[in-house]
């Protein structure tokens, strides 16, 4: 297995304690043996010891108030974040400038261009649905801000990812410095940065361009990282053979080379670009995400779902035509010879500044008024029957609210009071025996100064209230997931009919949600699980589906010809043999279920997640940025315990 | 590449017009997009302010001929981009003395732009069906002895008094400590998740105690009863950890970005006269939260209704 050595002494120990895993435990337990007494003689509690705890308030208020007492005169703010912010603004304003000068039969024909060269014909006739939809949906202005508004924050994400994928591919040492701050960007909740950037850059677009790039850099980072580390070694040894420069090795060889990675990258920034669209609007973006959130303030499902379906739409038409891309480069390059190609570009550039001309002369650039499609109206019927249906008095069953109820009392509440209940040092030492058994000592360091981070910072019990929905949260997503994984792994019908929901349910805002959430399960806990539910599923389902399906089909083959029922053969062959795809869905569940606690705090889930919402809403950077660093430090703790040594030692090769 | 990056940088320079950067000064990258001139209103998350705002807009667009974005965003950032200049206006504030002080009276980034016209109220209240089954229930001397009536899975074995977005002011917790209520605050986290589960409630005429606030259209569709707090007296929430008394009827503000009221022009001197009631306020809210309006087409059937009291604003 872990192929990593421990730093622990091999000691001769005889018979059942040979193995490694006894091996860890029984050093912990001598560890715990010694540590234990000690620390609880001295602050014998429950709960995590004041004694130890570090108060940010006066620090973080100080900076605060010192930022906006100087943001209008001192030089860093007049040189330096002024410029940043100035560029973002222009360039924005540039790219939203000309989509409304393309007019909307202009983009829906350049959309439609760029993924017929991309991906084929059918995708391209999907993406001219697509904006034709969003326009149907009388959503054409805000799609054009928010699409400008991602051209640029996408640019910029793919830019500062490069930078950073190149130094952490290139060195070594940059890369073991680069990884931890990655991580944290990944694990941060969005929330807990928008109130720093909204400081520094003031509510609007320059500082929902960058915290959206501070939240879709990393992935493009990581992937250029490793497609640089991937890069065929003999390819590279040939180049240099032939006498090339570093440079010209880079340039030439292996970016190239990592072509598929990169392809990718842009992909996965595409789609947290996206994600943040919404999130964004809360520091006022603008967009479609600024009409989902005007929406939630008049209590009205069928306007937010319809700003909501033009971010699912553009979030589908693109990771596909990404996708598509990244898939073809594996193909070599496309077909036809230069001048074909050219011939190509010319033709359908003309085309399309015909269509673009037409459109302006047929019915100007705006979209039209009378062409719109209210689905507010027959939505919110939906939704109100749905909820008055099923909320309560549902005979045998119960209504939702009692599930809700029960959830609360007989799982959320015996949770969080054993957790809050468990000595502090204990749960310290479960999470290093967790995470020792599944990893190596440094994880299970990490992981235990991870929580012990959250004590310091004095929010331990929150924290713990936080980690009891969001236990419950993964439990309830992996037993969905994995049941509803086999069902696709099994059938294809089912694999093609869950697509487009798993779709749906991923790119989908979260706040789009949130109402009949609470209109189901009422304020609480149970709906901010619920929530977290719903978003961390699609991926928990496709990575089982695709774990159970890539299972060697000759394994699989032996074991029916030796007459293994389907149950038989998924439980002993399929099951174990995808054991590396599981361990990756709980890890997946949990860092989602994290991402989305803060949308808990908006349903009435309390703790961290409310601490976060309320320091944006109030100003008060002291409570906001503290606990999202200790949201922080539950999703590193969290992920070091989940995440298999294998996953670690591929990632860095 | 180097020289381009230079180049690309220098152009930059000459953009934003050499030297000092000014962040007090930028717009929305959306604002004036077709040569129009334009202003940026805030809307926070109620329905009140909803109906300003869009009443507001409408006057601007079609009387005035401006073009007006709107922004949602919670009070207190609020001010904080009205002081940057990136939205023009606040419509409707409930009181910020801190925020008032940092930005009008020191700064003086910020002025006063006269009230609404409409008095705010924030308290507690129980639905009107339960006050008549139990009419002792509206005195908070008597919540005591009910609070098994509203106890929830979330209120630990307490009665659950709920409140709502984490951007409103409140001092409920304190209010329930310091009078010794057998109550635990469950906060609901935003008024959408608060308004859902009110509706719930009265669809089934539940009991339920709640921090609410008028005015507020949904006094209209759940009709309810204010309990009755110790009274309001000058300074009596001065330490927010002593509080014990009700909160105070606040007379809303109106706060523009200084710069805007010296030189916006029409719209300006428009929005300092914007005045009007609460009647007229929970109309459009209606419209717009009940009815499921979009917000310019209740504001349209408003103003047609209206007419006389939006022509002393323009004059």
């Amino acid at each position: 297995m872990a192929t990593l050595t421990t730093s622990a002494p091999r000691l001769a120990v005889p018979g059942v304690l040979r193995s490694r895993a006894a091996h860890k435990l029984l050093l912990l337990a001598l560890a715990a043996a010694v540590l234990v007494p000690l620390a609880n003689a001295r602050w014998a509690s429950g709960s995590w010891p004041d004694a130890l705890t570090v108060d940010l308030t006066a620090p973080l208020t100080r900076v605060s108030d010192w930022i906006i007492d100087n943001r209008d005169s001192h030089p860093l703010f007049l040189y330096f974040f002024g410029y940043v912010s100035n560029a973002v603004v222009l360039s924005v304003r540039a790219v939203y400038l000309v989509l409304l000068g393309i007019g909307w039969a202009g983009v829906a024909a350049l959309g439609a261009l760029i993924a017929w060269r991309v991906a084929g014909v059918r995708l391209a006739l999907g993406s001219a649905a697509a904006f034709l939809a969003c326009g149907l949906l009388g959503m054409w202005v805000p799609t054009m801000q928010t699409l400008a508004l991602m051209v640029v924050a996408v640019l910029a994400s793919v830019a500062v990812g490069l930078l950073l994928g190149l130094a952490a591919g290139l060195s070594d040492r940059l890369d073991r410095a680069l990884r931890p701050v990655l991580d944290t960007m990944q694990v941060l909740p969005a929330f807990a940065y928008l109130l720093p950037v909204v400081l520094v850059f003031g509510i609007g677009v320059p500082a929902a361009v960058l915290a959206t790039v501070v939240y879709a850099a990393p992935p493009m980072a990581r992937l250029t990282s490793l497609g640089l580390r991937g890069a065929d070694k003999e390819v590279l040894e040939a180049v240099e053979s032939l006498g090339a420069t570093a440079r010209q090795r880079l340039l030439t060889a292996r970016i190239p080379l990592a072509r598929r990675e990169l392809l990718l990258g842009l992909n996965q920034a595409i789609m947290m670009a996206l994600s943040m669209a919404v999130i964004a609007s809360v520091i006022g973006g603008g967009g479609l995400g600024d009409r989902v959130y005007q929406a939630l303030a008049s209590v009205d499902v069928g306007a937010a779902l319809a700003a909501g379906i033009p971010i699912v739409l553009l979030a589908v038409v693109l990771d596909r035509v990404t996708g598509a891309a990244g898939a073809r480069g594996d193909a070599g390059t496309p077909t036809g010879a230069g001048r074909a190609r050219r011939a190509y570009a010319l033709g359908s550039l003309g085309a399309l500044a015909v269509v673009a001309v037409a459109g302006r002369l047929a019915g100007g650039l705006d979209w039209p008024d009378g062409w719109t499609l209210n689905i507010a109206e027959p939505v919110n019927k939906a939704v109100d029957w749905m909820t008055a249906h099923l909320y309560s008095g549902v005979p045998v069953i119960g209504g939702t609210a009692d599930w809700a109820g029960h959830f609360t009392t007989w799982v959320l509440d015996p949770v969080r009071g054993g957790l809050q209940w468990l000595p502090w040092w204990s749960l310290l030492l479960i999470v290093a025996a967790l995470a020792w058994l599944i990893g190596t000592w440094r994880t299970a360091l990490t992981a235990v100064l991870a929580l012990a981070a959250i004590g310091v910072l004095g929010l331990w019990k929150p924290s713990l209230d936080t980690l009891s929905q969001v236990l419950a949260a993964v439990a309830v997503t992996l037993v969905l997931g994995v049941l509803t994984g086999i069902a696709a792994a099994r059938s294809d019908r089912v694999e093609r009919a869950l697509r487009p929901v798993l779709d749906v349910f991923q790119t989908m805002p979260q706040f789009v949600y949130l109402i009949p959430v609470v209109a189901l399960f009422g304020v609480g806990r149970a709906p901010a699980v619920a929530a977290a539910v719903v978003y961390a599923l699609p991926a928990v389902v496709r990575i089982t589906a695709q774990g159970l399906r890539q299972v060697d089909p000759a394994a699989l083959e032996s074991a029916r010809s030796l007459g293994a029922t389907p149950w038989q053969q998924l439980r002993q062959v399929q099951l174990p043999l995808a054991r590396r795809s599981l361990l990756l869905a709980v890890n997946q569940g949990v860092v989602l279920v994290l991402a989305v606690v803060i949308i808990g705090g908006l349903v009435g889930g309390g703790a961290l997640g409310y601490d976060v919402v309320y320091g944006l809403a109030q100003g008060d950077l002291a409570t906001g940025l503290v606990a999202g660093a200790a949201i922080v430090c539950l999703g590193l703790m969290l992920d070091r315990v989940t995440q298999p040594t294998e996953r670690r030692a591929k990632k860095g090769a | 590449m180097r020289v381009r990056g230079i180049a690309a940088l220098s152009a930059l320079f000459l953009l934003t017009g050499c030297g000092a950067a000014d962040m007090t000064k930028q717009a929305s990258p959306f604002a004036n997009a077709g040569g129009t001139r334009s202003v940026t209103l805030s809307v926070q998350s109620w329905v009140g302010a909803q109906a300003n705002v869009a009443v507001a807009q409408y006057l601007l667009e079609h009387e005035l001929g401006y073009r007006v974005d709107t922004v949602q965003v919670d009070e207190v950032p609020a001010w904080d981009a009205l002081s940057q200049g990136r939205v023009d206006a606040i419509l409707e504030d409930w009181g910020h003395p801190e925020q008032q002080k940092r930005y009008v009276d020191d700064k003086k980034t910020i002025t006063d732009g006269g009230g609404l016209g409409v008095t705010g109220h924030i308290g507690w209240y129980v639905p009107t069906y339960l006050a008549e089954q139990h009419p002792d229930i509206t005195d908070w001397k008597n919540l005591n002895k009910y609070a098994s009536l509203f106890r929830t899975p979330e209120s630990g074995g307490k009665g659950q008094l709920m409140d709502g977005s984490p951007s409103y002011v409140t001092n409920d917790k304190a209010l329930v400590k310091n009078l010794k209520l057998d109550y635990q605050v469950v906060f609901a986290g935003s008024e959408a998740a608060q308004i859902t589960q009110m509706k719930q409630f009265a669809k089934e005429k539940k009991p339920f105690l709640t921090y609410w606030y008028a005015p507020q259209w949904l006094f209209e569709k759940v009709p309810m009863t204010e309990v009755k707090l110790p009274a309001y007296k000058e300074g009596c929430d001065a330490d927010p950890a002593e509080v014990a008394c009700a909160y105070p009827h606040t007379p809303l503000e109106k706060y523009l970005n200084a710069d805007f009221a010296r030189s916006g022009g029409k719209a300006a001197a428009f929005l300092k006269k914007f005045k009007w009631t609460t009647e007229d306020q929970n109309e459009v809210s209606l419209l717009i939260a009940d009815q499921k309006l979009a917000p310019e087409e209740a504001a349209r059937k408003w103003v047609a209704r209206h007419e006389s009291t939006w022509k002393a604003w323009l004059s």
